[in-house]
Order: structure tokens, then C-alpha cells, then sequence
């Protein structure tokens, strides 16, 4: 067989990578290393880079500098067809003249491989589509579009598999069975899957590890849970979920732990979870870790007293609160619906408490804003 | 009242039988007089008769005529596409210094009265030494036609998705490969929409051959002339079978174009 791939195996390393159109770096001195078998995330809002990065391991984008390699193989500059890389696109870009046999068929035919029914029939089973064999791309659903794209390129069993928003165009519904299934072919498949969305939900779902890119370069990487419960950026804590982050200072240490002074208020914050670059801290703590009690009640961990509920939302597991701080912050607070008390009301004077653990500290002088904004023009 | 109603309910549908009708009264009236039995002249209504029919090139030279205009139109046909075609592609799937002065300076020859194309072609002709006859009739035809070839075929390359063949490169095509598999393919019913439109305007056309022709007689040109003494019926059978013939293109197209989507 002459297979493309197998002489190149590894690795993918993108080192000093940049990109620029015009004055603009769509992706600027970007260095990265996914390990060979992962299933890798790029995520960030639209114009982050993220696609133009996958268009340059695709070979459809060369860089403007920096270079590309699998395993010892240096990419860069080869053509896309020379490359053991293969691309789910967006809209799945299936040949519309060809059908669903012919359009899987497409990579090997181009390899020289004549005989392809078995792998054809193989991968169609594998996305369990056998029947739409000698359909159009046309008469197929928008998820089984989405199937067969998919199909089309891992027959070709390439080092690498890289999906463009591969489950943008699908409802809702259909975006997470999709997910829960390319994970699970991902892992039947043991290619290399470089996934690039800018919903954080998908990437968390599928992701062994995701890189949080924006404005051209890597703001974090990591697994989906360090990444969500010790962000190093404001950027990273706002666009991975919701945070709230609180002005503060250091004041002095306590064991393992930070003391940070918060309007008057002192909280611990661990070691191992700051990111402040000197006293001035951003102290960050997840909605959803925050007890919330009436004002009064006796708290242990790092409390903050003074607060009242300026809203309350009930939305059926939980109910989201926005607490209005002395130093008039609204903080968010996600309550689960499980212990039958009675429930706290707009107006109540409450206590928020929380274990220290889940604190988080960014460097003070960031803006506390940094990547909330983007959700709202996505979703 | 219940004739107003049913005016009303059904004006669509009259409005379009008269339009139709206005449509297809000329080529029933051709249709029709194909089977007079008018013998040299055909302007008044004889008698029924299949003999034009059986014997459509009875009219003296008829067919001569009819072959120099399908030897025309076939000729500057293939080469019209071709051409066209190429420069559909350089306009719609390049940039280069010059491109959008292309753009608009090729629809230069559809916006110039033919009455002007044709004698500006023939004082050229003159000027260089050729005479009029079969290839400056062909020259000129092919000049028209590019024209419309590069608007039919550019349109759609224009609609064709360029990750289509991003999607191919991908996927182990390399140039040629991408362009015989899947641009080529995915553009042809442009082309032959493009061919068919060449030939028709070639096969038409009098006024642009009228003064390029010199003796070369085509299909038009006969007509023309014959008119001053009388059109032999042969024309009608030979103008409405053309008319079939494309009626039968266009249909078969259809069929083919339905069959392949479903």
C-alpha cells in the first residue's frame, strides 16, 4: 500500500509558527507540541487564530514563518495532497457529483489504491451510514453529512485528523450525540485529532487537552479541568465557563496558602493556584463552588460577609444568584436545589463562603472582563 | 357576477395562455407551413403535404447553405468554448494586474451593435489581404461568441464552493487531479451550457456573416436572399426541426441533470 502515512508518524510540533496578512499576525510566533494519539482542542472566540493555524498544518496556508513538523518530518512547505494529514471541513465540502461510495473512495482512489470496497465498507459500518452508500451528498441529513465527511478521512487513516467546527452547522440535540460518538471513534481509531471550536462546551467534552488561543497566540494549555479550575489568565477564567474576579492584595503568607485582603475581608488563596505577578491579585472563584447562606450563619473556609441578593433566577437544577458586595461587585453564585431549605430571596442580606482550594489568583492587572465579552457574540 | 369571478379566480392562467400563445403562434405558423405543398413560394397556404418533409433538401442549394452554417457553427463552437473557457478560469480563479479591466472590457463585443461588428470586421478583412469567405465568417464568430461563453462559464465557477477543491487537495489530488476530478466535473454543465449558447448564436446569425461572407452561403443568408422571390418550404422544415432538436437538448438535459441529483 502506498500509504502516505506511514513514513510519517509522531508528533505534531508547530514551532514559532506566524502568520501575517497585511500588518495583521492572525497567528504570531505560535509554538505548540501535540502529543501522536491525542484528542487535541484549539479554542477560542472567531479571528483568535485558530483556524488559520489548522489551515497551515492542512497545507491550504503557509506560514509567513516558523515551521511545521510530524515526528521528524518538516511539513511546511510541502503541498496538502503530499501531507498524511486529512481535514473534516466546516460545511463538509463532500464533492457533490460524486457519491457517498465515491466521495470516501476519493483519498485512497488518489493514493493508487485500487482496491478500496473493504476499507470503503469498513468506515461506512464505523459511522454506521452503510445503506447511503450509492446516495448524493444532497439527500443526506446535515448529520449524516457530518458522518461521512468524517468517514472520507479517516479511511485514509492519516497521522493526523484535523476537524474545522466540525458540529457548528447541527442542532443542538445532534451536536452532543456527535460529540460522545467522535470522541468514542477517536478512541477506536487512535488517530491524532486536532479539533478547533469556539465552544467551550464541545472542547471540554471531546478534549484530552485544549489550548485556549487568542489574539494570534496560546493563552493556556492544559485538560479541561486544570484548565477550568486553575486558569493562569483572566481571558481563560471568563471564556471557560464564568468566574468572578474580585480585586485584592497580598498580604502576607499562611502555609501553603496566600493571605489576600479583599475590601477589607481576608481570604486564602493557595500557592500552587496563583498567577499574580506581585501583590496586586485578581481573586477568582468558580460560581458554582460558593455556598450561600442568610447573613449571620456561621461559615468556615474563605467567607465574605455583606452581601445582598440583588437577583435570583430559578432554573430548575439550581438557581443563579447575583449578589451585591459592599464594594458593589455583583458575584455570581450557582446554588444546587438540594438541601429543601427555604429558598433565599431578591433582597436577603447573605454570607458567601467557600473552600480556599478553589480559589484561584491572576495577575491584578489584567481586566477582569478579558474573554466574557466574546461568548455573548458566539452563542 | 359569476363571470367576473371566474375572470378573476383564472386571470393568471388566461394571462398566461395569451402570452404563451404569443409566444408560439410564429413557430406553429413555421411549423405548419413546412407541410404546405407551395412548391417555390410558401406564403399562401395549398394544400398538405409531406414531401418537404421526405425530401428536405429539394429547394436548390438548401443544403448546401444548411452545411456551411452547421460547418460554421460546430468550428467556432469548440473553439469559442475552449477559449472562453480558459479565460472564464483566469478571470474567476486568479488575481492578476489588469483582471477587472478584463472583467468589463469583455463585455465589449455584446454591447456593440452587430451592424458595426460586421462591417468594421470586413474593412479589417480587407485591409489585411483576406477575402471574405468560410474562416473570416468562422473568426468572427468565434470573437462573438467568447464573450458570452466567458459569462456562461465564469458564472459557474463563481457559484462552485472553492473548499470543494480545497477538500480534494486534502485529500492526496494534486493539481491536475483536483482539476480533472472535481472543478472540471462540477463546472462542465457551465460549459456545455456555454457550447450550446455559441452554437445557437453562430447558426443564427446573418447580420455580422452577411459581410464577412463574400459567395459562402450559410442557412440565414439563404433565407434572406430567398425571401425577394419566395421561400421554398425546406426552410420551414429545416427551421422547425431545428427547433426540435433544440427543444430536445434542453429536455434531455433536464432529464439527465434530475437523474444525477437524485
Amino acid at each position: 500500500m502506498a500509504d502516505a502515512s506511514s513514513s510519517t508518524r509522531g508528533d505534531l510540533r508547530i514551532v514559532n509558527v506566524t502568520k501575517s496578512f497585511g500588518d495583521f499576525n492572525a497567528v504570531d510566533d505560535l509554538t505548540l507540541t501535540i502529543p501522536e494519539g491525542s484528542f487535541f482542542a484549539l479554542l477560542g472566540p472567531s479571528g483568535c487564530g485558530k483556524t488559520t493555524t489548522l489551515r497551515m498544518v492542512a497545507g491550504l496556508e503557509e506560514p509567513t514563518q516558523g515551521s511545521i513538523h510530524i515526528g521528524s518530518t518538516d511539513i511546511t512547505h510541502t503541498r496538502p495532497y503530499q501531507r498524511p494529514v486529512n481535514t473534516v471541513f466546516q460545511n463538509y465540502a463532500l464533492f457533490p457529483h460524486l457519491s457517498i461510495y465515491e466521495n470516501i473512495a476519493f483519498g485512497l482512489r488518489r493514493r493508487g489504491i485500487k482496491d478500496v470496497k473493504e476499507a470503503v465498507n469498513k468506515v461506512l459500518n464505523l459511522v454506521e451510514l452503510p445503506h447511503l452508500a450509492e446516495r448524493k451528498p444532497v439527500q443526506l441529513s446535515g448529520g449524516q453529512q457530518q458522518r461521512i465527511a468524517l468517514a472520507r478521512a479517516i479511511v485514509n487513516r492519516p497521522a493526523l485528523l484535523l476537524l474545522d467546527e466540525p458540529l457548528g452547522a447541527l442542532d443542538l440535540k445532534l451536536r452532543r450525540q456527535m460529540q460522545i460518538e467522535l470522541k468514542w471513534i477517536q478512541t477506536e481509531v487512535g488517530i491524532t485529532f486536532v479539533h478547533v471550536t469556539h465552544d467551550q462546551e464541545e472542547a471540554m467534552t471531546m478534549a484530552d487537552t485544549i489550548a485556549v488561543m487568542n489574539e494570534g497566540k496560546v493563552e493556556q494549555m492544559g485538560t479541561p479541568a486544570d484548565l477550568y479550575d486553575n486558569p493562569k489568565t483572566a481571558f481563560v477564567a471568563n471564556f471557560l465557563g464564568q468566574s468572578n474576579l474580585i480585586e485584592g492584595r497580598i498580604e502576607g503568607n499562611d502555609g501553603d496558602n496566600f493571605v489576600v485582603d479583599v475590601f477589607g475581608q481576608k481570604i486564602k488563596i493557595n500557592k500552587n493556584r496563583s498567577h499574580a505577578k506581585d501583590s496586586s491579585v485578581l481573586a477568582g472563584i468558580r460560581p458554582e463552588k460558593i455556598r450561600i447562606q442568610p447573613a449571620g450563619t456561621a461559615m468556615s473556609g474563605n467567607v465574605l460577609t455583606g452581601g445582598v441578593i440583588s437577583d435570583a433566577s430559578y432554573i430548575g437544577v439550581s438557581t443563579q444568584f447575583q449578589v451585591e458586595m459592599p464594594w458593589k461587585q455583583e458575584l455570581m453564585v450557582f446554588e444546587q436545589n438540594d438541601d429543601g431549605v427555604a429558598p433565599l430571596e431578591k433582597g436577603d442580606a447573605v454570607t458567601l463562603s467557600w473552600e480556599p482550594i478553589f480559589t484561584f489568583a491572576l495577575d491584578g492587572r489584567e481586566d477582569a472582563f478579558a474573554g466574557s465579552e466574546v461568548h455573548a457574540d458566539e452563542e | 357576477m359569476r363571470i367576473t369571478w371566474w375572470f378573476r379566480k383564472n386571470l393568471i392562467r388566461v394571462y398566461m395562455i395569451l402570452g404563451f400563445t404569443y409566444l408560439f403562434i410564429p413557430v406553429a405558423y413555421t411549423f405548419a407551413f413546412s407541410f404546405n405543398n407551395g412548391g417555390k413560394s410558401n406564403l399562401v397556404w395549398k394544400g398538405f403535404t409531406l414531401g418537404n418533409w421526405q425530401n428536405p433538401c429539394g429547394a436548390p442549394d438548401v443544403c448546401v447553405a444548411l452545411g456551411n452554417s452547421i460547418r460554421v457553427g460546430v468550428i467556432s463552437t469548440v473553439l469559442a468554448t475552449i477559449l472562453g473557457t480558459l479565460i472564464a478560469f483566469a478571470i474567476g480563479r486568479h488575481q492578476f494586474k489588469g483582471r477587472s479591466t478584463i472583467n468589463t472590457l469583455i463585455f465589449l463585443p455584446m454591447a456593440t451593435p452587430e451592424v458595426v461588428l460586421g462591417a468594421s470586421l470586413l474593412a479589417m478583412f480587407l485591409n489585411l489581404g483576406i477575402n471574405p469567405g468560410f474562416w473570416p465568417v468562422v473568426i468572427a464568430h468565434v470573437m462573438f461568441c467568447i464573450s458570452f461563453v466567458v459569462v456562461t462559464v465564469k458564472a459557474r465557477i463563481a457559484s462552485l464552493d472553492p473548499r470543494l477543491e480545497q477538500a480534494a487537495m486534502d485529500l492526496y489530488a494534486n493539481e491536475f487531479e483536483t482539476f480533472r476530478k472535481v472543478t472540471l466535473p462540477l463546472v462542465a454543465p457551465g460549459i456545455a451550457g456555454a457550447a450550446l449558447l455559441a452554437f445557437s448564436l453562430s447558426f443564427d446569425d446573418f447580420i455580422i456573416t452577411n459581410f464577412n461572407s463574400g459567395t459562402l452561403t450559410t442557412f440565414p443568408k439563404f433565407v434572406y436572399v430567398a425571401s425577394a422571390r419566395g421561400i421554398p418550404p425546406q426552410a420551414n422544415v429545416i427551421g422547425s426541426a431545428m427547433f426540435f432538436l433544440a427543444l430536445f437538448i434542453v429536455i434531455a438535459g433536464q432529464l439527465v441533470s434530475r437523474r444525477k441529483a437524485r
